[in-house]
């Protein structure tokens, strides 16, 4: 049984840790994600759920503590955003290193300088290479759904990595929208009861967490994060689909939209995906055959996959709500480059970089991109690279 | 008034024999080292509580845990240098979770082990803020005043006048130009449960202090001298002399401040001795000893003077 109600992007995170109930949270507050942790603060008030909340003195000490309890053989929540999470970025590796269950929400915001509290991907990109798995939301719902499938994620026997899930800040954290729910019930057993693999209160049988290992060791260890990572393709997606069976929305590495004939295919991620799904469809009732690739899973990046639904593309355009200064285009774009290589396949890809520290991204936006490209098909050529939107 | 806690230090020893050493041999800290000294006290003081240890990188942790070995019989973690506070107090909220949840019904204590570079300095807010939020945690500082596991840096531990790689003796500079951080007082205005400040050349004493630490309910702190031979250039075998010539002197006095706010100083010597003794005794305050920086010595005691006055003041009116 299911209800559907408005919630907010963050109210939806908070409900899902709700229903989680995890043993222990901890965590400092940050625009835009603070919301998440007021919420939560009141059901720790009332007595809703049984979490042990530490409100620590910095994002740093946060997640310093998550490790420790995630360690001590429970289940952990947490949340951050933009500078929080580059604070965090040291123990990161620590949590993915030490094999730490635990999830957290990244309420993506850009990162300083010129300060700005409003969304972009830069701080979730920031993280992509320190092991810990990256599910973006589109939109409340998502978020809430990746919440719950995380939980089984991050506690899988052969993945046993944290989680981040994104979702954007502002935009889908702080804006009201319909919302199916489930009843405590049903997460709670679709979660299951957490059982620890290895715990330091086990003072039976002590162990030692967090060595020192010089380079005749070093590598296993990074080695085990990769299969660790590679484990977790096939059980995000088992999880995705027991989830879609019990709760009726199916989940998978990503979102095809209209990709099946596409010619043009726009690649981006989180709530801008909207705006172009809306531009597609009015592409399309012109006669355009246009199409969306929304990935969900940023990491382990499903290469493979994504190559195979952009077999029949004649041009791609991939969005990007990040920069990587200097490299050759934002880090979707990266990846779907290399991903292209799978299948030997040449088509004209380019990066394009949108709606950094939260400008705006409007169809007129989506719909000058299609006007570039429709201008290539007949000339030939293209900027590799641009900046939508942006001020010369 | 609280009843005095003694410890029966014959009966323990008799006890400790024969169980297993928490804290194996075989480690590969330097001979001389104070660091293993107190740490092996520390476990005789906790027996038989059960413990959890959560360490900051250095010395200690480099020495000890190297994988696939190491010498600890207990659960032990080490995340960051700067994290120790906040990595057992992770452990120790999800503890009291489960507790609390009736999933274990152990009791375990938690206790944060980290030297003065990983508490004075970069671990010094996570220490702050483990405190102020009362986790029910130990956190032992092991003070060797300097980061000798980079190499012998100067921190904000380290007297002033020495010489460290960092804020070396040369021409025109006399070493450290700053006086030391007075981190235990810092902790002291906390009011956590239980603060002390211990060396390694009294066990008796630093065990004492453990135990007390150990059977309070909330946030409790130790600050321990533990010298070491190659930073503060003395021979191996003179660490415990190096210890209690710091308490001798008075540069490092031992007190402990219960409940907040009793004040006791633990040992005062009979003979206050000048620190020109425990100074010249070590290669890092040698220069202090050449014409060109005459004078320094008398500052370094006129500093002594004033910390131990106000300390004995301190304990005379807060009782």
């Amino acid at each position: 049984m299911q209800k559907f109600d408005a919630f907010t992007g963050n109210l939806a995170v908070a409900t899902a840790m709700k229903q989680v109930n995890p043993d222990v949270c901890a965590a400092y507050p940050i625009t835009p994600s603070t919301d998440i942790m007021m919420i939560f603060s009141d059901f720790v008030a009332n007595g809703e759920v049984n979490t042990e909340l530490v409100t620590v003195e910095s994002e740093h000490s946060a997640m310093s503590a998550c490790i420790g309890a995630a360690l001590a053989g429970g289940r952990v929540m947490t949340a951050t955003s933009s500078a929080g999470l580059a604070y965090m970025w040291e123990l990161l590796g620590v949590a993915s290193g030490l094999r730490c269950s635990m999830i957290m929400t990244c309420v993506n915001r850009a990162l300083s300088a010129p300060l700005n509290i409003h969304c972009d991907h830069s701080d979730a990109m920031g993280a992509r290479d320190t092991g810990w798995i990256q599910i973006f939301s589109e939109n409340a719902q998502e978020a809430y759904d990746n919440i719950i499938q995380a939980v089984r994620i991050t506690e899988h026997r052969d993945v046993r990595l944290p989680v981040m899930v994104c979702l954007d800040g502002f935009i889908i954290s702080h804006s009201y929208e319909k919302m199916q729910y489930m009843e405590d019930k049903d997460v709670k057993d679709f979660i299951g009861e957490f059982k620890p693999y290895r715990s330091l209160l086990n003072v039976d049988k002590p162990e030692t967490f967090g060595a020192m290992v010089l380079p005749n060791y070093y590598m296993e260890f990074k080695r085990q994060v990769r299969e660790g990572m590679e484990n977790a393709r096939q059980v995000i997606l088992e999880i995705g689909k027991e989830f879609g069976d019990k709760f009726g929305r199916y989940y998978s590495y990503f979102e095809e939209y209209m990709l099946e004939d596409a010619e043009v295919v726009f690649v981006v991620m989180s709530s801008a995906a909207g705006t172009v799904k809306h531009v597609v469809n009015n592409l399309r009732k012109r006669g355009v055959k246009a199409g969306v690739l929304k990935p969900r899973v940023f990491r382990p990046f499903p290469h493979v996959e994504a190559s195979r639904v952009l077999r029949n593309a004649k041009f791609i355009c991939v969005l990007d709500r990040a920069e990587t200064f200097g490299g050759e285009g934002g880090p979707l774009y990266l990846e779907i480059k290399s991903a292209l290589q799978t299948d030997k396949n040449n088509v004209p890809v380019v990066s394009r970089i949108f709606g950094l520290g939260q400008r705006d991204f409007l169809p007129i936006h989506v719909e000058n991109l299609y006007e570039e490209i429709e201008a290539f098909f007949k000339t030939g050529k293209i900027k590799m690279f641009d900046y939508v939107n942006v001020r010369e | 008034m609280q009843e005095k806690l003694v410890l029966n230090f014959k009966e323990l020893a008799q006890r400790y024999e024969k169980e297993v050493e928490k804290f194996a041999q075989g480690h590969r800290l330097c001979a001389g080292c104070g660091a293993p000294i107190a740490l092996r006290h520390m476990f005789m003081a906790a027996y038989p509580d059960d413990v959890v240890i959560s360490n900051a990188t250095g010395c200690v942790e480099v020495s000890t845990t190297l994988y696939p070995f190491t010498s600890w019989r207990v659960p032990y973690i080490h995340s960051a240098f700067e994290n120790a506070a906040a990595t057992i107090a992770g452990a120790e909220s999800m503890y009291k979770s489960l507790k609390r949840q009736g999933k274990i019904n152990k009791e375990i204590k938690f206790v944060a082990v980290a030297g003065d570079g990983g508490t004075y300095d970069i671990g010094f807010q996570a220490l702050s803020g483990a405190m102020e939020r009362r986790h029910n945690i130990l956190y032992i500082c092991y003070n060797n005043e300097a980061y000798m596991n980079t190499g012998i840096q100067r921190s904000s531990a380290t007297p002033f006048g020495a010489s460290t790689t960092t804020a070396p003796a040369g021409k025109k500079v006399p070493g450290k130009l700053q006086p030391r951080k007075d981190l235990t007082a810092i902790i002291v205005e906390h009011r956590p449960d239980y603060v002390a400040q211990a060396s390694i050349n009294n066990p008796r004493d630093f065990m004492t202090k453990v135990r007390k630490a150990l059977d309070k309910s909330g946030p409790t702190f130790i600050n321990v001298l533990a010298p070491c031979p190659r930073g503060w250039q003395h021979p191996s075998e003179e660490t415990i002399e190096m210890a209690q010539l710091a308490v001798d002197t008075c540069i490092w006095p031992l007190y402990e401040v219960d409940e907040g706010y009793r004040w006791k100083v633990n040992y005062i010597p009979k003979e206050k001795k000048p620190v020109k003794e425990w100074l010249e005794k070590q290669g890092r305050f040698k220069h202090l000893f050449s014409p060109k920086y005459e004078g320094l010595i008398e500052e370094i005691q006129k500093y002594v003077d004033r910390e131990w006055e106000i300390l004995l003041k301190k304990a005379e009116i807060f009782s």
